[in-house]
């Protein structure tokens, strides 16, 4: 069943990767950038353009073009950079693990504080401290992620240094293998940022849907047969509502990796999103696939595991 | 006292008059003094972005106008906020307050103009799915999904990169982002109320699919639509920051929220000024809206939860009664 299961899931994955390569494909194509004059630069001759062009197999018709990059994915290989030549493959193993640090630790992070604090206003709906923290949520989905992670700079990096506890960098990544305390030490802030921002809408839901969940006749019937208060909340309540939490989080993960450039920009870190929009810029596009690439098959993976997470989580839902 | 004593005019005294729903929204809100002080706020924001050009007549800073003598310091740092500039001055000595207000200007224009669009196209294919189902629905909400689970910072990239960035790219990727959610829910409204009797009974009277579709059901969307749009206008403004932020939204010297943050990141430890000012006022804009959408989705649809409630006070105040009596019992 779950062999059956996973053998069909993995199809439907490829079927979407390869839509979403040739659909980046055609798109760069209808982009008016054209790489091999960007390389040539200025001064070069219109046989020089070409030259370059023919090297770079620019000149094929789109269509060679694009089976000639398929059949290289096939095995592996993820091909060049326009620009510096070097392999996609190296280039994504590098920016990699910033973007994977900063959105695995985040989503961590952001997964207590915003269930934590869902369910903590749903089970106190109405109290002070459920408006308190749905007026939080609501100001921090009024807040771009940059001013956020400006404002921690300001407030934690600068203002601590000024006072002369300098506790938290400001920018740049230090690998896990280098030493795994600085990395976590740079990462702090950067943690934060995306934790804040993504929280908000974690609160709402797991409050939306904890009070859901408290209405239904299981809980009830828990608390009639006298099951503890707080077994009845974490373990019949939160259990089930967290459903909806999870799918959320598989999305959120799965684009985040393709998507946190800002706060990758705003904290120096590097990583890949920062790459796709270099990338963008100078029409790169070996660099574009081997993003799109990637981030579509996290996107792809972070489904998967959502399913195989339901059937955990709520004995009612069989996966088929 | 007897029946006979009461006057037969007594109770028309008080006029009874039927109140339509709209009324009694208006009722509600009323009484909601968040709403009102964020609607308040809104309305101040929109007033002060219109008289942009005014204020700056008047103190005499165009935003594109260079203060070398007066508005940076010797060593070329933006200055202070003082009597002359109430927001403090920019890296090239641009007086920051007339800035923020000029900024004001594009910002809300991009959050209006773009959830306008995406409204239009939102209820437009919304109910041509939930209308005619079937084959148009199925295509019709697979792209709304595809759309809706798009990472968007990437297409916007990919579309900035091939148009250039301006006003127009940005208001059309804000736009084409947006529209999905309104047609979700135009969507599953029009799928229930295309049942109702009332369309029934427009149809066998023989109105055509446009007419039951414009005239009939549109009208009763009309609450769920207005909530979701106010609601979406402080998240294009946030959309709008974030693009000109990465240098694909709002190309300067035309000052955006969103730009002058972006130029304010290099100079946060010198000059706080330059990034709490437009900070702070894009956050008052995007608060202020969300507290109104939230307070016009409570007036409309009373069932909702509330933020900021009577009801929420009143019970807050019994229970407390109820405490001090067992206290003092």
């Amino acid at each position: 069943m779950l062999r059956r299961f996973l053998l069909r899931r993995a199809l439907l994955g490829v079927l979407v990767l390869w839509l979403v390569t040739l659909g980046t494909f055609l798109l760069f194509f209808v982009a008016p950038s054209d790489p091999a004059r960007t390389l040539a630069g200025r001064q070069a001759t219109p046989e020089q353009v070409e030259l370059i062009r023919h090297n770079l197999g620019l000149d094929r018709p789109i269509l060679v073009q694009y089976l000639d990059y398929l059949n290289r994915l096939i095995h592996g290989d993820l091909g060049q950079s326009y620009f510096s030549g070097e392999s996609i493959g190296k280039l994504l193993s590098q920016d990699f693990p910033p973007t994977a640090s900063l959105v695995i630790g985040g989503a961590i992070l952001w997964v207590v504080i915003g269930v934590g604090a869902g369910v903590i206003s749903a089970t106190r709906a109405r109290s002070l401290l459920d408006r308190v923290v749905t007026f939080l949520a609501l100001a921090a989905v009024s807040m771009p992620t940059f001013v956020v992670g400006l404002l921690l700079l300001y407030f934690l990096f600068f203002q601590l240094s000024m006072a002369g506890a300098p506790l938290l960098p400001p920018d740049s990544y230090v690998p896990l293998t280098d030493s795994p305390g600085e990395w976590a030490r740079h990462l702090i802030l950067p943690w934060i940022t995306l934790a804040m921002v993504q929280a908000a809408s974690y609160v709402r839901l797991t409050r939306g849907s904890m009070l859901d969940i408290l209405g239904e006749d299981y809980i009830r019937t828990a608390r009639a047969k006298g099951v503890p208060e707080g077994r009845v909340i974490y373990r019949h309540g939160l259990r089930a509502a967290l459903t909806p939490v999870v799918t959320q989080l598989g999305v959120d993960v799965g684009t985040l990796i393709g998507g946190v450039v800002v706060t990758e920009s705003v904290f120096g870190l590097g990583g890949i999103g920062q790459a796709v929009v270099q990338a963008f810029v100078s029409g790169d596009l070996p660099v574009i696939m081997g993003v799109v690439v990637l981030a579509t098959t996290a996107v792809v993976v972070a489904n998967l595991l959502v399913d195989i997470t339901y059937g955990l989580l709520d004995p009612r839902i069989r996966l088929t | 006292m007897t029946l006979t004593e009461i006057r037969p005019d007594a109770v028309t005294d008080r006029t009874i008059a039927g109140r339509s729903p709209w009324q009694l929204a208006w009722a509600r809100i009323r009484t909601d003094k968040v709403a009102l002080v964020s609607g308040l706020t809104v309305v101040l924001l929109c007033l002060l972005a219109l008289a942009a050009p005014l204020i700056a007549a008047w103190n005499g800073h165009d935003p594109d106008e260079q203060f070398r003598d007066t508005g940076i310091t010797a060593q070329g740092l933006p200055i202070a906020p003082n009597g002359t500039f109430w927001f403090g001055t920019d890296r090239l000595g641009r007086d920051l307050f007339i800035r923020v207000l000029y900024g004001a200007r594009v910002s809300l224009l991009v959050g209006v103009v773009a959830t306008g669009l995406a409204a239009l196209v939102g209820v437009l294919v919304g109910l041509l799915a939930g209308y005619y189902g079937g084959v148009i629905d199925t295509v019709l909400s697979r792209l709304m999904d595809v759309v809706l689970s798009f990472p968007y910072l990437i297409f916007a990239i990919a579309v900035v990169s091939i148009a250039g960035p301006s006003l127009t790219a940005t208001i059309g990727v804000i736009a084409f982002y947006s529209w999905a959610a309104i047609a979700r829910v135009v969507r599953g409204q029009t799928l229930s109320l295309k049942e109702r009797e009332y369309v029934e009974a427009a149809r066998s009277i023989g109105c055509g699919d446009l007419r039951i579709m414009f005239v009939d059901i549109l009208p009763n969307l009309l609450a769920p639509v207005i909530v979701l749009t106010t609601l979406l206008v402080p998240a294009a403004i946030v959309f709008e920051s974030t693009l000109s932020f990465l240098g694909l939204g709002i190309v300067p010297p035309t000052p955006s929220w969103g730009n002058l943050l972006s130029e304010a990141q290099g100079f946060y430890r010198v000059a706080y000024w330059y990034l709490g000012f437009p900070a702070a006022t894009l956050l008052l804009t995007t608060l202020a809206f969300n507290l109104v959408g939230d307070g016009i989705r409570d007036a409309i649809d009373p069932r909702m939860e509330r933020l900021f409630s009577r009801r929420g006070r009143r019970n807050r105040r019994d229970r407390r009664d109820r405490r001090r009596r067992r206290k003092g019992a």
